[in-house]
């Protein structure tokens, strides 16, 4: 089975990436299965993370032909392109630099400021968070989403998710804190195309989690920034009412 | 050169709950993990966290202390049990407080429910995501109290002068540059070993046991090296898990013939024996949860259902689960008093990477979890109390550990090391797995010494210095030889069998060995011997 594989590392010739093709002599193979097998025997300076293998650390996310897939889960193909995620810095081959993703988690201000009385959640509001709460932080939705190709300080998908979860505890006493910290760069600049929620290898759905945190947003007194400007964003100029 | 209170190394949920305990206590925290913190295994632990809750059926933490004690076979601190199972509720009570999504009864209780080894329901739980959601509600509130996270550095070296730890050696693996970080209080939260039984084992390819290894060359004791829990179910070939919850809602085992062969919730070394007797028969085994139904798999253990469609190619729904018993989990590590400090002072350890004489010779499912959370907030408390007492590190020179890394990178390239990591762990499971025995464990041992002698010749392809894992992966293989042979030492020493440890030879309980082995370097060589258990 051939795939060609994205490689990138600063120190080596040429400085640019490059698609390089492997010959994998396995048959149903997990991608992880097939990087492993060229780093250990073919070529050990080939670069990925990796962890738990069973889909839960988060580690090994990739894009597979375009779209974003855990290595660990997918199951190779012959004449696979393999890249690394989008939307941040490629530190070598197909390992990114997830400090700039992960920290739009402290500007979403994802957790409980104190310690709540415990025993009080019911079983209604736990099921409410439970799919939020599935995440694995892996950044396919965040390499997925559009908005962060041209605005690059975008919240992005998981870090509105993380908000939404915590928005929606009943252990969570200061929700405005964190309907606060999403209006700017966050849940009205999405575009609502669903590209996260395809991507989510946890099937969790940032975009209906961001189309929740806008209603929890208007019924805080906030509006949509489109509207309130005149509709600028809409119809791309001012109003003018002299027809 | 960065300088601190507390410099917690490992950043999976023993290194978070004691980094969240230190901070609570004023001290002035680094967390330093080889990945991000959720990448640990952590999240991989699926069935549940124990707590004597009774909220579905009548329990007690004497009942809890009571269990833990049976299953650990006589080696355990009683202690110690005590104060672990004790402490359980208001563990629970804690993490629920800081926001983990345990699931609920109907009656909006805590649900838990019935992992191996005993006859109570204990285990609380988030679905099948136990561990992740635990780690993760840790996650954010060390992100809550900014507390600073240096992630993917590798673990170099202890400093350690006079007996007394003064800070640690890293490797920056983006950067390529050696770190050191001077602490106070050096609290190693690194995870296990089972990564020495590679390619049979449900850890990551990282759990080599780095920490346990850096800890022994620096001069602690390490503790009941011989005993590593080998899971009765993991997918067969994979060695990927498949929790116990799955035998705990019902799941029963059964053989190429459908036939039943043991109490699928005995403790997890007698189930495991129990597979491994029909496996050398030439029997398949499985897991059947088929009688369950599709709504209640789907409700209850959905990850399981996905894992073997993945990696098995299995719906459980409809066929039997092909499994096997592979290693999991290592009971044996750093050997550490009441207050989790090692014989190193100041050098504490907690979670996997310690023995803090809880499991002894064969850990319950559902206690791990609880260890590294209640352990973990009592290591950060004695972490901090040392350091109030203690004066900051002067400066300590890595000259020595620059030559060490140069002299790897400059080695031949002889024999491929991932060939010798891949036999050694076949190796290990064959001759020092669930069944062993003085000709099988003296073979595994003089194999693991001849490629120890061969390392030099086993050089690294990637010289570059930017995120070098064939670098790291090296490192790494090197402590796993280090480990390998203290286990196969301490299972040569103890001649009876005990928990999950288990000599073909002497397959009986001995009172002689009612004891603790422990392992130490005397002037670079390697001393195993007996001591009396500390209660």
């Amino acid at each position: 089975m051939k795939l060609k594989i994205q490689r990138f590392c600063h120190h080596r010739t040429p400085e640019k990436s490059t698609l390089v093709e492997y010959d994998v002599p396995l048959k149903e193979c997990t991608l992880l299965e097939a990087l492993y097998y060229i780093k250990e025997q073919v070529d050990p300076t080939l670069t990925f993370a990796s962890g738990c293998r069973s889909e839960v650390c988060g580690s090994c996310a990739v894009r597979v032909n375009g779209r974003e897939k855990l290595a660990c889960g997918y199951k190779t193909k012959e004449g696979d392109i393999i890249e690394p995620l989008s939307k941040t810095a490629i530190i070598k081959d197909l390992v990114v630099d997830h400090e700039v993703s992960l920290n739009t988690l402290k500007r979403v201000k994802g957790w409980l400021d104190k310690p709540a009385t415990p025993q009080t959640v019911t079983a209604e509001e736990e099921k409410r968070i439970e799919k939020q709460t599935d995440c694995i932080l892996c950044s396919s939705c965040f390499s997925a989403c559009p908005v962060l190709e041209t605005e690059t300080d975008f919240l992005g998908p998981f870090a509105l998710t993380r908000a939404y979860r915590y928005v929606n505890d009943p252990r969570c006493t200061e929700s405005k804190i964190r309907i606060d910290a999403v209006q700017k760069k966050g849940i009205w600049d999405c575009t609502l195309c669903g590209e996260c929620t395809a991507v989510c290898p946890q099937g969790i759905d940032p975009k209906t989690d961001i189309l929740m945190l806008r209603t929890k947003s208007v019924q805080y007194g906030y509006t949509d920034p489109s509207f309130a400007t005149g509709g600028d964003d809409m119809f791309g100029g001012g109003f003018d009412p002299g027809f | 050169m960065l300088h601190c209170d507390i410099l917690v190394i490992g950043s999976g949920g023993a290194g978070l709950a004691t980094a969240l305990s230190a901070y609570e206590k004023n001290a002035n925290v680094i967390i330093v993990g080889e990945t991000y913190p959720t990448r640990s295994q952590t999240c991989m632990a699926q069935g549940g966290i124990n707590a004597a809750l009774g909220n579905i059926s009548a329990d007690s933490p004497k009942q809890h202390i009571d269990d833990t004690l049976k299953a650990a076979a006589g080696l355990a601190s009683e202690r110690m049990v005590k104060r672990l199972c004790e402490s359980a509720p208001e563990t629970i009570f804690w993490l629920d407080a800081i926001g983990v999504p345990f699931s609920r009864t109907p009656e909006n209780k805590i649900a838990q429910r019935r992992l191996g080894g005993t006859a109570n329901t204990r285990a609380c739980y988030s679905q099948d995501y136990t561990g992740l959601k635990i780690l993760h509600t840790l996650y954010d509130q060390v992100l809550a109290h900014e507390i600073p996270c240096l992630n993917e550095r590798f673990l170099l070296d202890l400093a350690v002068e006079n007996n007394t730890a003064k800070g640690a050696f890293f490797y920056n693996i983006r950067e390529g540059k050696i770190e050191t970080i001077l602490a106070k209080s050096v609290v190693l939260a690194t995870g296990g070993y089972s990564g020495i039984y590679h390619g049979y084992t449900t850890n990551t390819r990282q759990s080599s046991g780095d920490g346990i290894a850096m800890a022994f060359r620096a001069g602690a004791v390490l503790s009941n090296m011989e005993f590593v829990q080998f899971h009765p179910t993991a997918l067969k070939g994979s060695g990927i898990l498949i929790s116990e919850s799955a035998r705990g809602a019902g799941g029963t085992l059964i053989n190429q013939h459908g036939a039943r062969f043991t109490d699928e919730l005995a403790p997890r070394d007698q189930v495991s024996r129990a597979i491994w007797q029909e496996l050398v028969k030439g029997d398949q085994v499985y897991l059947d949860i088929s009688h369950l139904g599709e709504s209640f798999i789907d409700e209850y253990i959905p990850q399981e259902r996905k894992l073997c469609l993945t990696y098995a190619g299995i719906d459980p729904v409809h066929e039997p689960i092909p499994i096997a018993p592979v290693a999991h989990y290592s009971m044996g590590g750093i050997c550490v008093d009441q207050n989790h400090m090692s014989t190193i002072n100041g050098l504490f350890a907690v979670g996997e990477c310690a023995n803090a004489k809880v499991h002894g010779a064969n850990r319950l499912g559902g206690n791990s979890l609880l260890e590294i959370i209640a352990f973990g907030r009592e290591c950060g408390v004695s972490a901090t109390n040392y350091a109030t007492q203690s004066t900051a590190p002067h400066p300590v020179s890595d000259r020595h550990i620059a030559d060490r890394l140069q002299q790897l990178l400059e080695l031949p390239q002889q024999q491929n090391f991932y060939d010798m990591r891949a036999d050694t762990g076949s190796i290990l499971y064959q001759k020092a797995g669930i069944l062993r025995d003085k000709a099988s464990l003296s073979f595994a041992k003089s194999t693991v010494e001849q490629i120890t002698t061969q390392l030099p010749e086993m050089g690294i392809v990637d010289r570059g210095n930017i995120y070098n894992t064939n670098l790291i992966e090296r490192l790494k293989f090197e402590n796993s030889m280090v480990l390998a042979r203290i286990v196969l030492e301490s299972a040569l020493a103890r001649e009876e069998s005990r928990g999950a440890h288990f000599r073909t030879d002497f397959p009986q309980q001995h009172p002689d060995y009612h004891k603790e082995s422990i392992s130490f370097l005397d002037k670079g060589h390697l001393i195993t011997r007996f001591q009396e258990v500390v209660s």
